[in-house]
């Protein structure tokens, strides 16, 4: 049951050694396409958004999931590629990640003699750093040093009773053992804020979860207007889903059981161990930038429909709830709780997941790494201009 | 094979792993066989025990809803004989 990983200079453990190429801003995403053309033992990030997303809090997200990533412990290394005249540049953002103890190069598209020169110049500095990077051996970790994230996408009437609850076995199993457990996809807690709120760790906390909650749940009428019911939709309902407190537990569940010890804004790292509850977005991609962001080295991902979605710095273990999702994609589900329909029990099941989660911290490729099947984009709360 | 899985031992549900017919046997290792009242569809709830009109339906561990009335063993259970905690406030 030994785990290893990576160790950084602020003590951290990555159960990976990445070099990463971070694009601060979309208009260079062709740049680092080209550096990881050459250089494909790197990983590349393809950034979603440009300037002109002003909003204090839009800002704030930027920066937090910048820093975020070059501050993740599965990676080893960055080199940044900027533009020049962006919000994000280098220049704002190092005060952010200078901090974070590994090799940073910095590059600007606007100061390196265009596109191409840039594209030249970083790719000898990834090469150069990668063979740095790749020297680092594994060692031990200590479980208390592992932040796992629990999500659920692409669900299905059997996501709630086989894979998260399955999950959620997985997530005692993991906080009993001294990791860190995230969950978060605050409209799906909507109905359930009284059951988190009792199992919060204090006062204080379970003031965060009731102010978390309702504001998930105007916002939802905010946008959805007359069809904000549709959260519990017909759908829900021929699943046997017969209230929204229902539903939600379906979702709640895969964080298991334990006392809430702390809730983090989307994408901040958690001061607590034990479960920890995210105010983020239940959105694939977002939800998992911000996980990414909170310092988890691995996400947990149930899906009942067959979502293939990874995302680039983290291993992503995809659970299927039923075996016909499991067969019709083999290449992209790790593992079937749909076996819990066909006689295996609880507990093998809950076995068998932290074996492979097990197996993949020490190094073994989820199916979405060795597809490459990842996305990098954020929460943003206001239009751009 | 089982045909029902008890998500948490507090539940006073258990969830159909397929379709169970009226009459159909309910079988999980953990509970001893009763039978089904009424058809219930996959992933639909079924009473474990009568349940007084009123009572708390238990799921998950949690309060998911309140029985609008009596409830029997082995019946379907959802929104036709129970309503949201939430609705009642």
């Amino acid at each position: 049951m030994t785990i290893n990983g990576y160790m950084r200079k602020n003590g951290d453990f990555g159960t990976r050694n990445h070099v990463l190429i971070l694009p601060t801003v979309f208009c260079v995403n062709g740049v680092v396409r080209k550096i990881v053309k050459e250089v494909p033992e790197a990983v590349g990030i393809n950034h979603a958004y440009g300037c002109s997303r002003g909003g204090l809090r839009d800002i704030e997200i930027l920066f937090r999931m910048l820093s975020g990533m070059v501050h993740n412990p599965n990676v080893g290394g960055v080199i940044l590629v900027g533009l020049g005249c962006e919000v994000s540049n280098s220049k704002n953002l190092m005060p952010h990640i200078q901090d974070a103890g590994k090799p940073i190069e910095i590059f600007n598209v606007q100061d390196d003699g265009g596109s191409l020169k840039t594209a030249e110049k970083a790719t000898a500095a990834a090469r150069q750093m990668l063979e740095k990077v790749n020297c680092q051996q594994r060692v031990p970790m200590p479980w208390n040093k592992l932040t796992v994230s629990m999500k659920c996408g692409g669900s299905d009437a059997m996501s709630g009773v086989t894979a998260n609850t399955a999950l959620g076995a997985v997530s005692d199993w993991l906080v009993e053992k001294g990791a860190t457990v995230m969950f978060g996809e605050n409209t799906e807690m909507i109905g359930a804020d009284h059951i988190l709120k009792r199992r919060a760790k204090n006062e204080q906390v379970a003031g965060w979860i009731g102010k978390m909650v309702e504001e998930a749940e105007k916002l939802t009428h905010d946008i959805m207007g007359p069809l904000a019911g549709l959260v519990i939709s017909p759908g829900n309902m021929d699943g046997g889903m017969s209230t929204i407190a229902e539903k939600s537990m379906g979702c709640i569940f895969k964080g298991g059981s334990s006392t809430i010890n702390q809730v983090v804004d989307y994408g901040e790292v958690p001061a607590e161990h034990g479960l920890i509850l995210q105010d983020g977005p239940g959105n694939d991609g977002d939800a998992m930038t911000g996980m990414a962001a909170s310092g988890s080295q691995l996400i947990i991902f149930s899906t009942g429909r067959g979502t293939p979605i990874g995302f680039p710095i983290l291993p992503v273990i995809k659970v299927s709830s039923n075996s016909k999702t499991y067969e019709a994609m083999p290449d992209d589900i790790d593992i079937n709780a749909g076996i819990l329909l066909e006689g295996t029990s609880l507990n093998v099941l809950r076995d068998r997941i932290i074996e492979l989660m097990i197996r993949v911290i020490n190094g073994e490729k989820t199916k979405a790494e060795s597809n490459e099947m990842d996305a990098f984009t954020f929460m943003t709360v206001d239009p751009p201009f | 094979m089982d045909n029902v899985l008890m998500i948490h031992p507090r539940d006073n549900v258990v969830i159909a792993l397929r379709k169970i017919a009226a009459g159909e046997k309910v079988i999980s290792k953990s509970l001893e066989t009763f039978t089904a009242l009424n058809e219930i569809p996959s992933s639909h709830k079924i009473a474990l025990r009568d349940i007084a009109s009123g009572e708390e339906i238990i799921k998950y561990g949690e309060v998911i809803a309140v029985s609008t009335r009596t409830i029997r063993k082995g019946e379907w259970v959802h929104t036709h004989n129970l309503e949201s905690e939430r609705c009642k406030k």
